[in-house]
């Protein structure tokens, strides 16, 4: 089996799966307990939050576990408005967001919210001109991921924060980070984010849990109410096995470079072969340091990436299509929409995300299925 | 006192000398439908059966009588002794001002079956009516439009109900033969099979799929709606038919704008082997016309030509919204509408043939050689049962 899936979730670390394992059988207990079983849950989590504030450099004081990316966006997004909304009400995002940020911006837009969305160009990066211009002092939310998820494009937040400040002493910079940690060096203090989203499951950690860092002073309100866990922020039984496993993976990342240079190098090689073996092929993606190094997508001429993305799982090879079904255009990518990719390219375009478990002999099978694949399946489309 | 279900049929009512016949049969849709719930008893009475449960199945019951055809509506009533002191004493229960405690009309509707009971459905009317206003204050009558109509059926016992659920009417499914649904996992299929099943069709379903070139959640997705389907059609078959190497046989030799309509007619010479097998004498399909390049008049003139049963389109005249308003009656839409390639969109031609010439169909089909994978295709389908 060649997992090739990793940018919509990753295996488990085993090391992740050991830590967690003991907080579900042993240490069980309630963090808001009062008896020693509550006292040794708490100190887990504080563990947990140290390392995760540690990997990220910024105060312990700043992280609120949460139970995943969509969680994470949806409470960034909504308390960030909830605090500014006295002062103005535009929000923007941009075009190729995460539809867990995208649909909270468009759920203000019949809410008296002047909502806008930047474009991308044609290689997924954000029209910075067109954000200057759509700032102005009514702004009080800006919301641009780190890291694509589909094509992996990186956006220069900390070019983008600078704009922000620069306009508007009290707009607030949100990034989802969900695709970016791990994969590209991600600062929230030096970068000039205000508020920042990631997730477990894109980490090796488990599914079900995420963090959220708010800028110390920014003091948001809360949108879940009940039992005031997390400072109160976030409320509800903290999930003590997801924490521990994020923290676990979290310190997994200390060889950081290391697992860059591996993600490169079977980038690279997916690249290289891909180019050498098969014709009509089409890369929305490259090898620059513009794109993080996890991701490849591309697009393959008259086949339907569905079709191939069965063809090559029957060869338990497992990949993600860039489109659902072609006979349905609103199911297409509004990501490569955004990029203004023809509508014969959507079709056939596959995402091809790389872990630190996979090996360049799986990339060099992967690619030899791929051609055998679309050798089929062109045998059938190309008889014009 | 006791709770029942008051089951009442309408248009085989009106049968002649088959309407036993009918009738049974109804009885025995009935019987299946409600076949896990407890302290299940059936009672064929005049024009009504009565169904009796433990008392913590009855919403479970009315949910599944619902989806009944051949039911016009039910009530959930309340059976005593044809007795009046007794009549009363329930009417409290119900109607009383512990009941109802804000202004709310009403009137008494009596009918009496039974004509040994001394007091005459229009005397009944009268005194229970006027019992009812003196024992509460917040009820006044009103016979065109009341809020509350109060029923008592005087029968071999006295039946008292508040509410008449209306149902689906129809034939009761096995009384008009056997029919292969051709089901594709798209909209339309799904409500031709409801509705062919309302006219009493029991429904065969065949599904054709393309693996590799499909996956497992549109096969998934297939299963689910015969699944959705069943709770209507009753117990229902489902045929599971690769139609792989057919595809690959037509799409390789035969002229591209016509691989729609040839897969189709190859649809439709399996599906009416697997009706001789099933003893069906018609085929159902979804087709609405104009909807897409297979359905024009032309184009089902040249599918129709595959077969010789008769192929029934009930949706032929519909438009896609109502449709779909059906579908989301029955709860196939959401299933329905999951985006998954299947063997229809796989390969779709660039530019389908949308008035083809039957010679010319005829003359393209003949360049594959399909019979014997044909064969295969039905040797080797896959049946599920619901």
């Amino acid at each position: 089996m060649i997992y090739l899936d990793n940018s919509a979730t990753t295996r488990a670390d085993e090391q992740v799966v050991t830590a967690m394992n003991k907080y579900f059988l042993e240490c069980y207990g309630n963090p808001s307990s009062l008896h020693r079983m509550g006292l040794e849950a708490e100190k887990a989590m504080n563990k947990a939050r140290k390392q995760v504030a540690g990997f990220l450099k910024v105060d312990e004081k700043t992280i609120t576990f949460v139970s995943g990316g969509t969680e994470g966006n949806n409470l960034a997004i909504r308390s960030a408005i909830n605090k500014n909304k006295r002062l103005g009400n535009k929000i923007i995002t941009s075009a190729i967001e995460h539809p867990s940020v995208l649909e909270v911006f468009k759920s203000y837009e019949n809410n008296g919210y002047d909502v806008f969305y930047i474009d991308v160009d044609k290689k997924g990066f954000l029209d910075l001109e067109q954000l200057e211009e759509a700032l102005d002092d009514k702004t009080i939310l800006v919301s641009i991921m780190k890291v694509n998820n589909e094509v992996g494009s990186i956006q220069n937040t900390r070019e983008i924060a600078k704009i922000i400040k620069e306009r508007s002493q009290y707009c607030i910079f949100h990034s989802d980070c969900v695709q970016a940690v791990g994969k590209v060096p991600v600062e929230p203090l030096s970068e000039g984010i205000d508020i920042l989203t990631f997730s477990g499951h894109k980490i090796h950690g488990p599914k079900g849990i995420g963090a959220i860092y708010v800028r110390k002073d920014l003091a948001l309100q809360p949108i879940l109410f009940g039992g005031g866990q997390e400072r109160g922020f976030r409320s509800g039984t903290e999930n003590l096995p997801g924490v521990v496993g994020i923290g676990v993976a979290v310190e997994q990342l200390s060889q950081f470079q290391q697992q860059v240079d591996h993600l490169q190098a079977l980038k690279s090689k997916a690249i290289e072969l891909l180019k050498a073996e098969l014709s009509g092929i089409h890369f929305n993606s490259d090898e620059s340091e513009k794109y993080a190094p996890h991701v490849l997508n591309i697009s393959i001429e008259d086949v339907k990436s569905e079709v191939l993305l069965h063809l090559l799982e029957k060869k338990e090879i497992f990949i993600s299509s860039g489109s659902a079904c072609t006979s349905k255009k609103n199911s297409q990518s509004h990501v490569l929409k955004s990029m203004n990719l023809s509508s014969k390219y959507i079709e056939g375009s596959l995402r091809i995300s790389f872990s630190k478990y996979n090996t360049l002999e799986e990339i060099e099978y992967m690619v030899k299925m791929l051609k055998e694949s679309v050798d089929n399946v062109r045998k059938f489309t190309r008889r014009r | 006192m006791e709770k029942v279900i008051l089951v009442r049929y309408g248009e085989i009512a009106l049968k002649g000398l088959n309407k036993s016949y009918f009738v049974d049969l109804l009885l025995r849709n009935i019987k299946a439908a409600l076949k896990n719930l407890s302290g299940l008893k059936l009672e064929k009475i005049q024009g009504r059966f009565i169904v009796r449960l433990a008392p913590e199945e009855y919403d479970k019951a009315v949910a599944a009588l619902q989806k009944v055809f051949g039911i016009v509506s039910i009530s959930k009533a309340y059976v005593i002794e044809n007795d009046f002191e007794e009549m009363k004493k329930l009417s409290l229960e119900l109607m009383g001002d512990q009941v109802i405690t804000e202004k709310t009309t009403f009137k008494v509707r009596s009918k009496r079956a039974n004509k040994a009971f001394p007091i005459k459905s229009m005397d009944l009317n009268n005194k229970m009516g006027g019992y009812l206003l003196e024992n509460n204050t917040n009820l006044s009558v009103d016979v065109k439009k009341p809020q509350i109509m109060f029923h008592i059926e005087v029968r071999e016992k006295t039946y008292i109900y508040t509410d008449i659920i209306s149902c689906l009417g129809g034939l009761p499914v096995g009384c008009s033969g056997k029919g292969v649904l051709m089901l594709s996992g798209g909209i339309d299929s799904p409500v031709a099979g409801y509705m062919m099943a309302k006219r009493g069709v029991e429904i065969v379903g065949v599904h054709f799929h393309s693996y590799p070139y499909t996956s497992d959640r549109a096969r998934e997705k297939v299963i689910e709606l015969a699944r959705i389907m069943s709770s209507y059609t009753g117990p229902m078959k489902l045929y599971v038919v690769s139609f792989t190497d057919i595809q690959q046989e037509q799409l390789l030799k035969c002229n591209e704008k016509y691989t729609t309509l040839l897969m189709r007619r190859g649809m439709m010479k399996i599906a009416e082997r697997i009706a001789y097998m099933e003893g069906a004498m018609s085929l159902v399909s979804g087709e609405s016309l104009g909807q897409v390049a297979s359905q024009t008049m032309e184009s089902i003139n040249a599918t129709n030509n595959a077969v010789e049963l008769p192929v029934f389109r009930p949706l032929i005249g519909m438009d896609k919204n109502e449709i779909i308003d059906i579908a989301q009656k029955i709860e196939t839409f959401e299933t329905s509408i999951l985006p998954f390639e299947d063997c229809c969109t796989v390969f779709v031609p660039k530019h389908p043939e949308t008035r083809p010439k039957l010679e010319k169909v005829l003359e393209e089909e003949a360049k594959a050689d399909v019979g014997e994978l044909i064969e295969e295709a039905i040797k080797n389908a896959e049946i599920l049962r619901f």
